[in-house]
């Protein structure tokens, strides 16, 4: 019994305690920091659904959302921007910025089946938020100007990883100054 | 190259505390000073934010948006997103109540919340801007903090016969 006692006090606990302490603050920080960048400057988003077509696909488009801009005022009308529904808090959905405050925005009330169109001039704060296809999507049209605080971040490239491997794949990147390569990647990106 | 070290490291956990101190604060709990006098019983009413009241706002009620009748709560004002604005929540989605000083009863819409500020004779809240959506809201507030004499919890309190048994 003497023996166990000793050989647990031969352990160093306050060296694990210490150690295991410094590894927990260590992934905490991590978690910290990308929550920062995730919530205030620079996150993915992936976007569903009929209402953004022809710009997002219908079944899925990973977007990248600037936060720093929305949050600075800098959106303006033809960004599209992820906004909180303002039916349902815990919804986020993307649309289209048609008209800031003070601008009249004309738009057809039931698009398809009549030519109806009304003026609504945004208030002062809010903004015109729209789908782009205007046949399948909920917006503005049906719940009125949203107040800017809504907007939590402005898309900026869709498809990221896409776009980047594009760029990358393009021979012109590694290859400046041989022009059959050029030649080459034109002929892949044309047949792509 | 000591001192250079010293300023590595300083900065580096200067850094840490930041982004810790700001995760903590955008999801569990914030302290934010209130000035102006549309909360007048609760918090003292203060032209200077020196002399306002601090008060300590919750965020995980953030995570469900889910309040109760005379909860305090904390959002931006729907015509101006750079303002914080706090004040009582009155009614919530889908309720019948019934506008003050008029006989009207209106419904609220879904996701909206009415909010007004205790002292009714002067305050801008949702008498003049209407319902506003829940989206806004960005913390409920639990605590005042300072002036030490108003350490304590924030009540929920309810002015009476204002939401409609509908």
């Amino acid at each position: 019994m003497s023996g166990l006692a000793r050989r647990l006090g031969g352990i160093p606990w306050r060296e694990i305690a210490g150690e295991a302490f410094s590894r927990v603050f260590l992934v905490a920080q991590a978690v910290c920091a990308v929550h920062v960048v995730n919530a205030h400057v620079c996150s993915f988003a992936l976007v569903m659904g009929p209402s953004m077509l022809p710009a997002m696909n219908l079944a899925g488009d990973v977007v990248a959302v600037d936060r720093v801009s929305a949050r600075l005022g800098r959106v303006a009308s033809g960004d599209a921007v992820l906004l909180v529904s303002p039916e349902d808090p815990r919804k986020a959905v993307v649309k289209r910025v048609v008209g800031m405050e003070g601008d009249a925005v004309t738009f057809l009330v039931d698009p398809g089946n009549s030519d109806a169109s009304k003026t609504v001039v945004v208030p002062k704060g809010h903004v015109w938020v729209q789908g782009d296809n205007i046949y399948a999507s909920r917006d503005s049209r049906q719940f009125g100007p949203v107040p800017y605080g809504l907007i939590t971040g402005k898309i900026f490239c869709r498809n990221p990883g896409l776009s980047l491997y594009l760029y990358l794949s393009e021979p012109t990147f590694f290859y400046p100054f041989a022009p059959e390569f050029i030649e080459d990647g034109m002929h892949i990106l044309r047949f792509l | 190259m000591g001192t250079r070290n010293h300023l590595w490291l300083a900065a580096k956990r200067t850094l840490t505390w930041y982004l810790v101190g700001f995760t903590i604060s955008d999801r569990y709990a914030t302290v934010v000073s209130v000035t102006g006098d549309s909360m007048h019983p609760t918090f003292t009413a203060a032209s200077s934010s020196l002399r306002g009241d601090v008060v300590l706002a919750e965020r995980s009620c953030l995570q469900k948006y889910q309040f109760s009748h005379g909860d305090v709560v904390l959002f931006k004002c729907p015509s101006d997103h750079r303002e914080l604005f706090v004040k009582r929540l009155i009614a919530l989605p889908g309720e019948w109540m019934q506008l003050p000083g008029t006989p009207d009863i209106i419904k609220i819409p879904e996701g909206h919340c009415w909010v007004e500020g205790d002292n009714a004779a002067c305050s801008w809240d949702s008498r003049s801007f209407g319902p506003i959506p829940l989206g806004l809201i960005k913390g409920r507030v639990t605590h005042v903090i300072w002036p030490p004499s108003k350490i304590g919890r924030v009540d929920t309190k309810m002015p009476e016969n204002r939401i409609s048994p509908l």
